[in-house]
């Protein structure tokens, strides 16, 4: 279920989860999908093994508590998305 | 920027009518960090939709169960700026959420709903995952309930 815009995806409003193919992974707030790729709003972002975290624990932890957002706006192109989960799914 | 107080009210309402205090100002939000005595439960309300249909809804639903916080209290984010900013310092290692409900025991946060828990569920998901809380939290030990 997204919020309250009739003009946008299942995932409007809702924080993701989105793994790419490269090191990076992101967490934000979907404004909307499409075949080009997706739009996060406030939107944080992980390398794998940056300060000693693989991707995997970057995850547990934002979906214990959140993320920090890095970014207000971020678009991120389909050919680097490699799947999109529901933060509060994980 | 803050939304007219009168479209503010009936958000905060759904809330006050429950019972839970506002805290307007930051030496509210510190009296309240201050006294560490009990269980407490911290609502940061929005403006958003799953602050309307899920969040509001869902505490309203777990403050009916018998085993609830000793204090229940609120800050508006987005609204009562310098109170909201003022929690969230207490908070510093806690990403800010908004809505996101805190409970406290004896001065330490022992379990927190961040937004993204929130939205995408409905109340009774978010009543029942407080209602897990307030058990195990709140509950008053049966040797505590003899004396």
């Amino acid at each position: 279920m997204g919020t309250f815009h009739q003009n946008k995806g299942a995932l409007h409003g809702i924080t993701v989860v989105v793994d790419t193919t490269g090191p990076e992974i992101f967490v934000g707030r979907c404004d909307d999908t499409d075949e080009r790729g997706i739009v996060l709003d406030d939107v944080d972002v992980h390398r794998d093994g940056e300060g000693g975290r693989s991707k995997d624990d970057y995850v547990q932890r934002a979906a214990r508590l959140g993320v920090f957002k890095k970014y207000d706006r971020l678009f991120i192109p389909q050919e680097r998305v490699a799947s999109i989960r529901r933060l509060g799914e994980i | 920027m803050p939304y007219s107080p009168l479209l503010v009210k009936p958000m905060r309402d759904e809330l006050t009518v429950l019972g839970v205090r506002e805290l307007l100002t930051p030496k509210d939000v510190d009296d309240f960090m201050n006294d560490k005595q009990g269980t407490a439960l911290l609502v940061v309300n929005s403006v958003c939709g799953c602050a309307a249909g899920m969040a509001r809804p869902g505490i309203r639903l777990a403050l009916q169960h018998d085993h609830r916080p000793d204090r229940v209290v609120s800050v508006f984010a987005g609204q009562d700026l310098e109170a909201t900013a003022r929690f969230r310092g207490y908070l510093a290692d806690i990403p800010p959420s908004s809505p996101s409900i805190a409970l406290f025991k004896d001065g330490e946060l022992v379990h927190f709903i961040p937004r993204h828990r929130i939205e995408g569920r409905d109340a009774h998901q978010v009543a029942s995952d407080l209602v897990a809380a307030f058990d195990e939290h709140c509950a008053v030990p049966a040797a505590a309930q003899a004396r």
